[in-house]
């Protein structure tokens, strides 16, 4: 099989999908030439975040990956959600095809740039 | 769960007529047609029976036929031993770009080795234009190579107008016709290419066996060496039951082929009616007028293929994107790229062959399930809501 059980399993059944009306983070990476984009939308509260969703236009892994990024960001602290990397995710998912490692990467960029815009606008 | 198979264009199930004929030549007509003995020379009877069938049935009287180990083999065999057994002639190749990778990629390696190649992007519509090859001709141009009808969108090519220009230059002119044997008309002294490959697995034969159909006077190079089998270009012990079972299965499908051919192609039209009714914002890929009768390429905006692939593999629906070999690829379809469509759409192409065991009850199960798989798939998409088109987006773009 092309995917494991895990990485179905968070395909098929994706949670935290959709939208957050004034989001305090969110985060667009991807290009649709490149066939995945994924937004991360952030609630944050006390430093805290304590909703999140996502949208993705992809493939199998991206859509998992979306969906397991997600799941890791709920309940963490900014500081602690900044460190995710790309090799937590995959690890998480339980490993993904060689040809689709890059799609692990995207739900890192989408992390650091939904927190991004979140320092960026408490900042501001 | 029983699987709903539109995926013909990838490969067919062995016609059971098909196995009854060459089951006896896997077990006790096993012989080697080489040998002197009589059972041995009862089996060579046999394959140039089967030789002598396909050249009627492709109406190829003044064609010779090798037999290969499939469409890849052969493909190779006319584009290399073309090249290499012309080359004091000129070292340029012209190819079109929606060609299968069996061609382009062999095309590529011999620009490795010197040659110079051309390739052609169609129109939009998928057809190979015959001025833009007219312009590209040049003095030492040896070869030109353009499908009889492409595997993903089924868009037909004007072969017989190529074949003739290339006649008048003096050019030689190779034909992948691996998606047409057994589905459309097939007349090798109609269509007039040098060389001309054909498939048995997709007219429901045996997998592992094709032809090269080589026009009398065509001088090629073999690719492999090693026994006087098939006159010197391709030796090796003959695969008897994948010669005697393509031959049958070939008789099968062209006696069937203009029932099937209505048949199909109701189907398909009444499939490509339903999705463009049923879905917003989709596309047909490809001529709708000039295609072999099982095809359907569609493009579903703001969804990606393999994710609905998936997701229709998991309601029990067997499809394609693009083609099967490059799935494991992450750039989308070369084919509907050299049509000129957007990377964005052609990600989400997705392709339905039918064929001989497709009802309408497939064509009506795909029409309730695709619906809801891609308005699940674009619940989670950020494109195609609030009117957002793919448009002008700027994103981050780290890989």
């Amino acid at each position: 099989m092309l995917y494991n059980k895990k990485v179905m399993d968070y395909f098929r059944n994706p949670e935290n999908q959709g939208r957050i009306e004034n989001a305090d983070g969110i985060g667009k990476v991807g290009n649709p030439v490149c066939g995945d984009v994924m937004v991360i939308y952030l609630k944050i509260d006390d430093e805290t975040i304590r909703d999140v969703k996502f949208e993705t236009f992809g493939c199998v892994a991206a859509i998992a990956t979306s969906s397991m990024a997600a799941e890791m960001l709920k309940g963490k602290k900014v500081e602690e959600a900044l460190k995710i990397t790309n090799q937590a995710v995959e690890e998480s998912l339980e490993g993904l095809p060689p040809a689709k490692r890059h799609c692990s990467l995207l739900a890192e960029e989408g992390i650091q740039a939904a927190i991004h815009d979140y320092l960026k606008k408490k900042g501001g | 769960m029983k699987t709903i198979y539109l995926d013909h264009n990838a490969t067919t199930p062995m016609d059971k007529r098909v196995l009854d004929f060459i089951y006896p030549y896997l077990t006790d007509e096993f012989y080697n047609p080489s040998s002197i003995h009589l059972p041995g020379q009862q089996v060579r009877e046999e394959i140039e029976k089967s030789r002598k069938k396909i050249l009627e049935l492709l109406e190829g009287e003044n064609y010779n036929l090798y037999f290969t180990s499939g469409g890849t083999e052969a493909d190779n065999f006319a584009i290399q031993g073309a090249a290499y057994g012309n080359q004091k002639k000129g070292r340029h190749i012209i190819c079109s770009s929606i060609e299968h990778h069996a061609v382009i990629d062999t095309c590529k390696a011999l620009e490795k080795d010197g040659f110079e190649v051309t390739y052609l992007s169609t129109g939009s519509d998928g057809v190979v234009n015959l001025d833009d090859l007219k312009q590209s001709i040049r003095k030492d141009t040896i070869l030109v190579t353009v499908m009889h009808a492409n595997n993903e969108t089924g868009v037909i090519q004007p072969v017989e107008e190529i074949a003739r220009f290339c006649r008048e230059k003096g050019i030689i002119f190779h034909t992948d016709a691996v998606q047409t044997a057994g589905k459309i008309p097939l007349s090798l002294k109609k269509i007039g290419a040098d060389l001309v490959v054909i498939s048995s697995h997709k007219f429901y034969g045996p997998k592992a066996a094709g032809a090269l159909l080589v026009r009398k006077g065509t001088r090629i190079f073999p690719l492999f060496h090693g026994g006087s089998q098939e006159k010197n270009l391709r030796p090796g012990t003959e695969n008897t039951p994948g010669i005697i079972g393509m031959a049958r299965a070939l008789e099968i499908a062209v006696s069937e082929m203009e029932t099937e051919g209505i048949r199909q192609k109701e189907l398909r039209d009444r499939l490509e009616e339903g999705i463009l009714n049923l879905i917003p914002d989709v596309q047909v890929n490809g001529s709708r007028e000039k295609r072999v009768p099982g095809t359907l390429n569609v493009s579903i905006k703001y969804v990606e293929g393999e994710a609905l692939l998936m997701y229709l593999s998991d309601e029990g629906i067997a499809a394609s994107s693009g083609s099967a070999c490059s799935s494991s690829s992450l750039e989308p379809s070369h084919v509907l790229l050299s049509m000129g469509i957007a990377h964005e759409i052609a990600h989400g192409s997705i392709r339905f062959s039918l064929g001989k065991m497709n009802g309408e009850e497939d064509v009506e199960a795909v029409l309730k399930i695709l619906p809801e798989v891609v308005k699940k798939l674009r619940r989670f998409s950020p494109f195609g809501k609030d009117k957002e088109e793919f448009g002008e987006n700027v994103y981050a773009h780290t890989h």
